[in-house]
């Protein structure tokens, strides 16, 4: 592995307001062999679990890096978004349902906030009027190895909506 | 082989007809208000011929099918669920009496699989149910010469009238109500299609699946389903400008079964159109294998019911 395949990358913490957690999300990172360039530690900002948002930039081979996010994971961090390209997986779901009605950007929106995911692209059909069943598209990128935490997302959003999801299946090699 | 019929549907009703053509003799066959039995074999195109006329196969009791001399009891009743009956009976019948059973009824091996293994241990009888899973497709004698344990996941497609539906939907763009009323039109789908469109027959095949896969534990109430009816075609279309199609998967992975609509790509090994059924095995160290074929039908399902017959041992 060379030195130019160093890239730098952002990961987003969710940590628990208790002495020491820092420390103990930014240990996995040095141990793996990632540069940490900076910490922004939001404490006076809260998320609506209680817990504290922590944006961590830091260098490392993408090798590494994998390493690093499966090291916090098993730390029991809470990795809520690791941001780069390389680590970005395509997800699309179908989704079914009164979209218009249930708030369709407040759906999308919710699935964002809560997930690893963001959105790329929806498309709408709603051939009835929207007043109608209406069937949307949703293209996500997703952190690799977080598919199912995103799509346990979707069905959870969608749940309360009262809508139904498509989900893409995973199969082993098949195209 | 010495062969009671249970069930004068279309399965029940092949395996009579095809019996002599594989060796063996009908000795028995029953429907669900008669039976006729003969030690000697049965005149199988009469019996059929009497029960296209008056309804039934015979006037004998249901039960004295029961008692004839035969090897294999063939359970070809519909399948029902929770109690499984009356198929879960007629297996019991034959097991208590040392004889074989082959089950083309998902029922009992579905809903009951741990009752019938114990009641199979008991018993000089063997009990085969390749016809439950997928029709003609080889689903289960596969993984039995795999070995279940290097089975990984079993995924497919395993509903002829909800694909149907699908891919005729995906086709021509026409809504779930108008290809539904199409098929009942063709004799693909039911009168009532909700076994079918609801997912209840494909989560079974995936339910029996999981009891071979895991050896036993798993009934329907184990099984997460999802039917189609919520598909509407427009879903379907922003499927397919995006490559893709909605297809009924039944998936047995990781010791959990479920059946649902998935995202399966357009042109992929899963999108089988029609009534056709596709199995696709994960394997240890044999890949991926996929077999496809017909998931239903009289003659098709028959050929399982007596490829399994041809596998039993002889009795005593």
């Amino acid at each position: 592995m060379s030195e130019s395949d160093v890239r730098s990358y952002t990961v987003r913490l969710e940590l628990q307001d208790e002495p020491g957690e820092l420390l103990r999300a930014l240990e996995p990172i040095a141990d793996n062999g990632g540069n940490l360039l900076s910490i922004f530690h939001e404490r006076g900002n809260v998320t609506p679990r209680g817990h504290i948002p922590v944006e961590v930039d830091m260098e490392a081979t993408p090798e590494r890096f994998e390493g690093i996010v499966e090291a916090l994971r098993d730390a029991g961090v809470n990795v809520i978004r690791a941001g780069s390209e390389q680590y970005s997986e395509e997800l699309v779901v179908l989704l079914v349902g009164h979209l218009v009605d249930t708030d369709l950007s407040d759906t999308l929106s919710r699935i964002e906030d809560c997930g690893n995911a963001s959105i790329d692209d929806v498309a709408l059909s709603a051939p009835d009027g929207t007043d109608e069943l209406s069937s949307a598209r949703v293209r996500m990128d997703t952190h690799a190895g977080a598919v199912e935490e995103t799509l346990a997302t979707v069905r959870a959003v969608a749940d309360r909506k009262g809508l139904h999801v498509v989900e893409p299946l995973a199969e082993g090699g098949d195209a | 082989m010495k062969l009671a019929v249970m069930g004068a549907g279309a399965v029940g009703r092949s395996v009579a007809k095809l019996a002599g053509e594989y060796g063996h003799t009908v000795t028995a066959l029953a429907d669900s208000s008669g039976a006729v039995v003969d030690a000697d074999g049965i005149d199988v195109a009469a019996v059929l011929a009497r029960k296209r006329g008056s309804g039934t196969v015979g006037d004998a009791e249901v039960a004295t099918a029961l008692d004839a001399p035969y090897d294999a009891l063939v359970e070809a009743t519909p399948t029902t669920l929770s109690d499984a009956q009356p198929g879960f009976g007629h297996v019991e019948a034959a097991l208590e009496r040392d004889r074989h059973v082959v089950l083309a009824n998902k029922g009992p091996v579905a809903e009951r699989y741990d009752e019938v293994r114990a009641l199979a241990a008991d018993s000089r009888g063997e009990v085969l149910f390749e016809a439950a899973v997928a029709g003609a497709i080889p689903t289960l004698s596969t993984i039995d010469s795999l070995g279940p344990e290097r089975v990984r996941a079993v995924r497919g497609v395993l509903n002829g009238t909800a694909n149907f539906v699908l891919s005729r939907m995906a086709a021509e763009g026409l809504d779930y109500e108008h290809v539904l009323a199409e098929a009942q039109d063709l004799g693909v789908a039911e009168a009532d299609p909700s076994f079918d469109v609801e997912g209840t027959d494909a989560a079974l095949k995936c339910v029996i699946l999981a009891n071979v896969l895991y050896d036993g534990g798993y009934t329907l109430a184990d099984a997460e389903v999802e039917g189609i009816r919520s598909i509407p075609g427009s879903a379907l279309e922003l499927a397919a400008e995006d490559g893709r199609t909605v297809r009924l998967i039944g998936e047995v992975s990781d010791g959990s079964v479920r059946v649902g609509p998935r995202l399966v790509p357009e042109n992929g090994t899963l999108a089988v159109t029609g009534t056709t059924n596709i199995v696709q095995l994960e394997t240890e160290h044999a890949g991926q294998l996929n077999i496809s074929g017909a998931g239903a039908g009289g003659p098709e399902t028959a050929s399982a019911v007596l490829a399994d017959v041809g596998r039993l041992p002889p009795v005593d």
